[in-house]
């Protein structure tokens, strides 16, 4: 039981118009590893992210999350689409941070999580409310909690946005190149956050430009390129001896983390 | 102008131009009230609904905003006789107005909503909402105060058609001001009267409109 | 309910339609062109640092914008007379009032332009040796123009809505001559299906004219 993977992705397919942007998937993602997606733009990582909590649509294959096969199911008839409250549920049981933090403007940061918790997870409003004290504490913003997510900086939307998401206790967390829209000097406070959520355990899909810290948090890095994985890894196999020219010349843009 | 001959007749009229004037209120707030309620609805079905309603919908919208909202009330008045229906003046002139607010409020909230960004919408998926929660907690939230400020105008067109209802026999307030002037051939007098009366209710509800955009302002939508 | 369905007994009145429409439509631009005029003036002044014309400015602008149009138009129709101006007939006199009603309107369009004029362009005039005068009729009209040029469209088309307000003083535009025919004739649905279709066939006829010349002169900034 411990062996099978949380999350497992087989021959994935997606195309936008008749541009093929998932090229064949596989990829198999164990309890507490964090999975890191690297590649340039246009490969397809974020599109594939988006898939396994259905923000995107996939056209063939299919993605297995702890059993629960995600978005499909199989018909005498042929491949069918889940009803919308089925994969409303299984939206409930991922979380996703996405680059632009996402936030509702409306609400408190306080209010921002314990949204899902009261109105999804069916917690009373009290309950609710301790939950995320302690989330936000454990991101470093309890002292932030009734403020509107236009007086906090990108960092601390970010990790109000972490919290959000992790309050639920989902199976998997997904991260959408969430340090990207951030100012240099915020970019640390968020990734410590997630450093220390993945030292707790948590199984992570992450996708990320930031190479330092790839190298230091992830269990396994997978390269994808025109939306096939090209290589994959260890961050040590990976970075020290690179295999195929293209993660050699994708790296190489790097230059100044690998020396 | 002698004031003291104007006050006098006003205060003649009084109990006239009072009903008249609580008749105006009345005509406007059922209409802006149910408009708005509809409009909402229709504003919803127009941005996220099957092709078919969006049709149906877009094609009530866009008849009801092209034609003169003095049209829209004769058809109603004349045709509900049609129907069977014993419609009073009021009832007709009332629904005529509800409808048009409804249109114009229903093509402002479809803008709203379909103003917000996508990334909202995903990130109300993946907390789990459904697509009524989402647009409940989510997105009407941050619609609804971009509509405000198009609400207001809208508000105050729908008090200043309700003097069409005259042109059908509702004593609102324009028809009853004129029953005092056909008795008292004060013309000028009364209509400037008037004049000022309108523009504090149409000010009112600006200010109104305003307070909570005030409040609201330093929130960012 | 029972309802002989005649269109031949419309279409034998339906020159009093087509008149009442080329009439409303004549009306319209008429308002729209006086309208213009006055809209500019006023939004230079409403602009000016001169409080003597600021002041007037918006007094007039607030108060047409928040009084009801056919209060307006019964206002001037009947309280002209009063003050010895009685050579107006209904037609003059509601063209008047609206050229009023929508030069009011149109000075916050204007005043919108006036400040979207990019800073630059009145610069390179001044660079150039430009004086004030030159400035305006050279830069600072053409480009005006140009911007609200949308805004224009859409109050030209809503203009030709406010005309049908003329049946109520008797002007024969198309409202008046359609609930002429429906009274006449009593052929509710096929008077107010037909003049609704010409109010919106016409709009859509002005929007698709304006719209080609948009493309030639509007500036989008």
């Amino acid at each position: 039981m411990a062996d099978t993977p949380l999350l497992s992705a087989r021959n994935v397919h997606k195309r936008f118009g008749a541009v093929e942007v998932l090229n064949g998937i596989d990829l198999d993602i164990t309890r507490g590893q964090v999975v890191a997606l690297i590649g340039a733009s246009g490969s397809g990582k974020t599109t594939f992210l988006r898939c396994v909590n259905m923000l995107e649509e996939y056209h063939d294959g299919e993605i297995v999350l702890d059993g629960e096969r995600i978005g499909y199911t199989t018909t005498p008839a042929g491949r069918r689409r889940l009803p919308e409250r089925a994969i409303v549920a299984q939206r409930g049981r991922i979380g996703i941070v996405f680059q632009g933090y996402n936030l509702f403007p409306h609400l408190t940061a306080e209010q921002n999580v314990t949204l899902g918790l009261v109105k999804v997870q069916g917690k009373s409003k009290a309950e609710a409310r301790d939950i995320a004290a302690r989330w936000l504490e454990r991101v470093g913003l309890a002292d932030r909690r009734g403020h509107y997510p236009y007086q906090l900086s990108g960092g601390q939307q970010q990790r109000v946005a972490i919290a959000r998401a992790v309050a639920a206790e989902p199976k998997l967390m997904l991260f959408d190149e969430v340090t990207s829209a951030l100012d240099p000097e915020l970019v640390s406070e968020v990734l410590d956050v997630m450093r220390s959520l993945a030292e707790s355990g948590m199984t992570m899909l992450v996708v990320s430009h930031e190479m330092l810290f790839v190298n230091a948090v992830a269990t396994h890095v997978v390269f994808m390129e025109q939306g096939r994985i090209a290589e994959q890894g260890t961050p040590d196999a990976l970075f020290r001896n690179p295999e195929s020219e293209r993660l050699r010349n994708f790296l190489g843009r790097f230059h100044q983390v690998f020396r | 102008m002698d004031i003291s001959a104007i006050m006098h007749e006003i205060y003649t009229a009084r109990w006239t131009l009072w009903g008249g004037l609580l008749t105006t209120l009345e005509i406007s707030a059922i209409a802006i009230s149910a408009g708005t309620l509809a409009g909402v609805m229709i504003g919803i079905g127009l941005a996220y609904g099957p092709l078919v309603l969006r049709v149906l919908l877009r094609g009530y919208v866009d008849l009801v905003r092209g034609i003169p909202s003095l049209v829209l009330i004769f058809f109603c008045f004349y045709g509900t006789a049609l129907l069977g229906l014993n419609l009073s003046a009021f009832a007709a002139g009332v629904f005529a107005l509800g409808l048009f607010c409804a249109a114009h409020i229903g093509e402002l909230t479809r803008g709203a909503v379909q103003s917000i960004p996508q990334a909202q919408t995903d990130a109300a998926k993946s907390i789990g909402l459904g697509f009524w929660r989402r647009l409940v907690y989510a997105i009407l939230p941050q619609a609804l105060r971009r509509v405000l400020p198009g609400w207001v105008n809208i508000a105050a067109e729908i008090v200043k058609g309700s003097t069409l209802l005259s042109l059908i026999g509702v004593v609102e307030l324009l028809l009853a001001t004129q029953q005092a002037i056909a008795r008292t051939f004060l013309i000028l007098e009364f209509y400037l009267a008037l004049i000022v009366v309108f523009f504090i209710i149409n000010f009112a509800i600006s200010r109104a409109g305003a307070l909570p955009e005030r409040r609201m302002a330093y929130v960012r939508f | 309910m029972h309802y002989n369905f005649n269109w031949p007994v419309v279409w034998r009145n339906f020159d009093r339609l087509w008149d009442g429409l080329l009439l409303g439509l004549a009306i319209a631009v008429v308002a729209l062109a006086i309208g213009c005029l006055i809209g500019i003036l006023l939004a230079m002044c409403r602009e000016s640092r001169l409080r003597v014309l600021r002041i007037p400015a918006t007094i007039f602008v607030e108060v047409m914008r928040n009084t009801p149009l056919l209060l307006l138009v019964f206002f001037f129709y009947f309280g002209l007379p009063e003050l010895g101006f009685t050579a107006f007939n209904n037609v003059e006199t509601f063209a008047a009032t609206l050229a009023l009603y929508a030069g009011a309107y149109l000075t916050e369009i204007f005043r919108g332009g006036l400040a979207a004029i990019p800073v630059a362009y009145v610069e390179a005039g001044k660079a150039i040796g430009l004086t004030a005068p030159q400035r305006l009729r050279y830069v600072i009209l053409p480009v005006l123009f140009r911007i609200v040029l949308p805004s224009l469209s859409s109050a030209l088309i809503s203009l030709f809505k406010d005309t049908a307000l003329a049946a109520a003083i008797g002007v024969q535009e198309l409202t008046f001559g359609a609930r002429w025919v429906n009274l006449n004739t009593y052929q509710i649905l096929e008077t107010w299906t037909v003049t609704a279709a010409m109010y919106l066939v016409a709009s859509y006829i002005i929007a698709f004219g304006l719209r080609q010349v948009e493309r030639r002169y509007a500036m989008v900034r």
